[in-house]
């Protein structure tokens, strides 16, 4: 028998009660906001950007969530997700109880448990790793601001490892790019200065779709302002739509464009000649490397025209240096990333756009004490030496491998702690090796406020109760001026879910590391750090946000002489460092992969405004919005295969995998040769209502990897499909 | 009489559908049904092309169609502005208004009877944007009077080229949209 099964929540969770539907029955309908109206901060965590604003209910029941105008990060206006935020709420299949896995009759299911009994067996089981293999054996795979507390547990415990899917299945490759240029990386919220800028470049981000509200606030607000938007995408996207020039570049090739127009900037003068003179190493290097680059080379590569190459050239100088060529941030596409970031860093360097107006800003948050806690115990060994070695400069945990360290006897890890993250559907071509790692673990433990499929995985599955139920750590984001901001619980926690730091403290408690977490509740640490700073919670729960002045400035000064944090001090166009570690020091162009035959077609993916990847599908109200996904094709291509607007498929991809089937969107709006769908659907799990079945996921589909050989990250667009319509392959 | 209008910038509106939801959550219009709705058109072949995204909802026509058909005057101007209401109470959910609306803005509540975007007159008479104005993350969406020449939105009509939807209806509709 399997150590662990693989166990769908739904039998286990059908047997609990339902919500009840809110729903205002009679035709005598007060207008909105004449009942009681209570006002609460919250900071929203529907992603990751954490825009702060108020949730109001009205008579005891939810009502709205709006942005709080002191916020940069909204002002004041909160994006479709956010707003559609009470859902993550209200959402009838949340987990509702903890669950511990048993074994009765040879059958493994969940059996619903008590916080003591969940807290009692994972306290035995860690000690148990302990006593075998070491104190260090724990590592936490996390997403979202919740994960410091179980990151503080483990630390306490003498576990260090630690991964984020967020940077090797995504923005790792321009983080790693952009510190191996500057010396430091681009920061979440990007430090992109787009209010100000005159020319916006962007390679395949598709701002708008990705709705990273300050983001699209502020390319917006330069788009009003006339600026010049540039846009490098296959597809016709949302931006591609508001651009003045659209490069529909070939797919996978924009290494070559860059290149090109690097050519062109040093060939033509027009790089800032004042600003590489002052701060910056190797343009001779580059120089001598480009000349091969040219745009009537880069044509043959990328199907754009060579004069649409220098013209596009000639407006990013013209407009410099408040000009960004945005990094972008799902970069992990062809196994070439970190490279592709460097080409965009450094055409920022030629431009002179790093620490300048218009171009890259020096973002700052608020100098905020931590709360003071014992040392931690020395680490007994260097995980990321034991399990990603053989990427020296990745800074930070590589989830898949994370993974292959956890798959065996002599595995390393052998204990998760999974928080907020459902890895299946996060990182690609992954589900056999969970399996596996699965099988080996000798503890499996799942927190979150939805039963995703990763539960189907654990021993022990914790609910953590929703943002809108909790109070979270303070909100310490760098911004264009600093802030901090609070969120307070506006509900009391459904069913028998608990805030993170409550599950947390517990478990803490159960291994006598309880002065890690030293205080009955949360706000106390909370109301120390904010006393700190001159504030206090008592005043953030009337504020919501409180703003502090900037004490360092926004850009490089005039002429100023400045030191960098990489090797040589200055920004390196030519990276001695990726030449020590034997990668190209300076970018190189690598065709990407071909299509296997007529009937593959490149399959790419991408975000909708309407959801957070997959962790939005079943809220109600996001759901209404956009239920699936489609598979959008080509008028050409839908004629290929004989399909049409509206029909169901499967896709197949290159190694055999199907997906679920997913309705076809025919649209001049992509190339013949491609498929485009949006991320996060295609879900399996009975357990969730809505979400179930519902359209394709990318993930699955995503089985030929091209990996990052300087981070590690996992490329993913590689891949290709074929179509099969529905009644076909039944 | 007062005339209220909503003009939207197609040029920056991303089709993002927060308006969609700021809706159903300020109005508390229940699941499955909606006051608003976010149309995308995209003309041209392929990589010659535009598209345009518009936030669409009742357009509190100054000759509203739907207001003349409706036998029990459920259908009313909200005070002396271009704002069309129902009064659920008069309202015997026959349907034609429905049938009258060129635009398809109305909608059946599950007890029966028919509802509509209201321009959130309930905010505006407190001074503040209709819901789906003060949640649009690219401030694409403004409100306000067109009798008043200095509004945002009379400015904007007068400096920008526009269109309204089915203008030949005679309807004269009050939603603008920015091209
Ligand atoms: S960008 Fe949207 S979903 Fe993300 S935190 Fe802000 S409002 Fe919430
Ligand atoms: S909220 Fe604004 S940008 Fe988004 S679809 Fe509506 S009008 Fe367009
Ligand atoms: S004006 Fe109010 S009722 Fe009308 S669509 Fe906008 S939010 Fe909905």
């Amino acid at each position: 028998m399997k150590r662990r099964e693989f166990i769908q929540l739904s039998a286990t969770l059908s047997a609990g009660a339902m919500a009840p539907v809110a729903l205002t029955g009679c035709a005598e309908r007060p207008l909105p906001g004449t009942g009681e109206v209570v006002r609460t901060p919250t900071v929203c965590n529907v992603c990751f950007w954490r825009c702060a604003g108020t949730v109001s209910t009205e008579n005891g029941r939810p009502w709205k969530i709006e942005g709080n105008p002191d916020d940069l990060h909204s002002t004041g206006r909160f994006c479709t997700r956010g707003d559609g935020g009470l859902g993550m709420y209200t959402d009838p299949d949340r987990l509702k109880q903890p669950m511990i896995r048993v074994t009765e009759n040879g059958q493994q299911r969940f059996r619903p448990a008590t916080w003591d009994e969940a807290f009692d067996y994972i306290a035995a089981k860690m000690n148990r790793i302990k006593d075998e293999h070491g104190e260090d054996r724990l590592c936490l795979f996390s997403h979202g601001p919740g994960g410091s507390y179980f990151r503080r547990m483990l630390t306490a415990f003498g576990s260090r490892g630690y991964t984020q899917p967020s940077f090797a299945q995504c923005r790792g490759p321009r983080d790693v790019g952009f510190a191996l240029t500057f010396g430091e990386g681009v920061g979440s919220p990007d430090r992109t200065d787009m209010e100000n800028s005159r020319c916006i470049v962007l390679i395949g981000s598709h701002l708008g779709e990705n709705l990273h509200n300050s983001q699209v606030q502020t390319w917006i607000s330069a788009l009003r302002k006339g600026a010049t938007l540039i846009t490098v995408d296959p597809r016709f996207s949302v931006a591609a739509g508001k651009s003045k020039h659209w490069l529909p570049i070939k797919p996978g090739t924009d290494m070559a464009l860059l290149l090109a127009w690097m050519h062109v900037l040093i060939n033509e003068g027009l790089y800032d000649a004042d600003y590489v003179d002052r701060y910056v190493n190797g343009l001779d290097k580059l120089t001598a490397h480009v000349q091969q680059f040219t745009p009537e080379w880069a044509f043959t590569q990328t199907g754009i025209r060579p004069e649409v190459i220098r013209e596009t050239a000639r407006e990013m100088a013209k407009a410099a240096p408040a000009t960004v060529v945005h990094p972008g941030r799902h970069v992990t596409w062809y196994g070439d990333d970190t490279q592709r970031s460097r080409a965009i860093a450094i055409l920022t360097a030629l431009l002179g756009s790093w620490g300048r107006e218009g171009g890259y800003l020096a973002m700052e948050n608020v100098n905020l004490p931590r709360y003071p806690l014992p040392d931690p115990p020395a680490p007994k060994n260097n995980w990321m030496q034991a399990v990603q070695g053989e990427y020296p400069l990745a800074p930070a945990g590589i989830a898949q491998k994370v993974i292959d360290g956890s798959i065996g006897d002599d595995a390393f890890f052998k204990g998760w702690f999974v928080y907020g993250t459902n890895l299946g559907y996060t990182i690609p071509g992954v589900t056999e090796k969970l399996q596996q790692a699965a099988q080996s673990l000798d503890l499996f433990v799942v927190v979150d406020t939805m039963p995703y499929a990763i539960t189907g995985y654990a021993d022990v599955i914790l609910p953590e109760c929703t943002y809108l139920e909790r109070l979270d750590p303070i909100r310490n984001s760098p911004e264009r001026e600093p802030s901090l901001a609070v969120n307070f619980p506006a509900f009391e926690p459904k069913y028998d879910s608990k805030p993170g730091w409550w599950i947390a403290k517990h478990i803490a408690e159960r291994l006598g590391l309880g002065d890690w977490f030293p205080w009955k509740d949360y706000g106390e640490e909370l109301d120390w750090q904010l006393r700190q700073v001159g504030s206090s919670l008592d005043e953030m729960r009337r504020i919501g946000v409180k703003k502090f002045p900037r004490t360092t400035p926004k850009y490089f000064a005039p002429n100023e002489n400045r030191q960098f944090n990489t090797g040589s001090g200055k920004i390196e166009l030519h990276s001695d460092l990726l030449a020590d570690y034997g990668h190209d020091p300076l970018p190189v162009y690598t065709p990407p992969p071909t299509r296997p035959d007529e009937k593959h077609l490149h399959l790419n993916y991408g975000r909708a405004a309407a959801h957070t990847f997959g962790r939005t599908i079943n809220n109600p109200t996001l759901f209404e919005l956009m239920p699936e996904n489609t598979a959008w094709v080509h008028p050409v291509a839908a004629g290929d295969f004989g399909v049409s607007n509206g029909e169901y498929v499967r896709l197949k991809n290159q190694d055999g995998v199907e997906s679920l089937p997913v309705r076809i969107r025919v649209t001049q709006r992509i190339r013949p040769d491609s498929v485009y769908l949006v991320h996060g659907f295609g879900h399996k799990e009975s357990q969730l209502g809505l979400a179930n079945g519902r359209g394709a996921d990318d993930q699955g589909l995503i089985t030929r990897i091209l990996v990052d050989p300087i981070m590690g990250g996992t490329g993913m667009r590689g891949n290709f499909v074929t179509l099969i319509p529905e009644e076909a392959s039944a | 009489m007062i005339r209220y209008a909503m003009v939207i910038d197609t040029k920056l509106c991303i089709g993002c559908g927060d308006c969609v939801v700021a809706c159903k959550t300020e109005n508390k219009v229940p699941a499955g049904l909606n006051r608003d709705w976010v149309v995308e058109a995209t003309t041209g072949t392929y990589p010659n092309l535009k598209t345009e995204f518009r936030s669409e909802r009742c357009n509190h026509c100054a000759k509203p169609t739907c207001l003349y058909a409706c036998p029990t005057a459920a259908t009313y101007r909200w005070e002396d502005t271009n704002i069309v209401l129902v009064d659920p109470n008069k309202c015997t959910g026959c349907g034609a208004c429905i049938a009258a609306c060129p635009y398809d803005a109305r909608l059946i509540m599950n007890e029966g009877y028919v509802s509509k975007c209201t321009f959130c007159h309930h905010r505006v008479e407190q001074g503040l944007d209709p819901a789906c104005v003060s949640s649009c993350p690219t401030r694409c969406m403004h409100f306000g009077v067109l009798d008043d020449p200095n509004s945002t939105v009379s400015k904007l009509l007068a400096s920008r080229e526009h269109k309204a939807l089915l203008d030949e209806t005679g309807n004269e509709p009050q939603v603008y949209f920015l091209t």
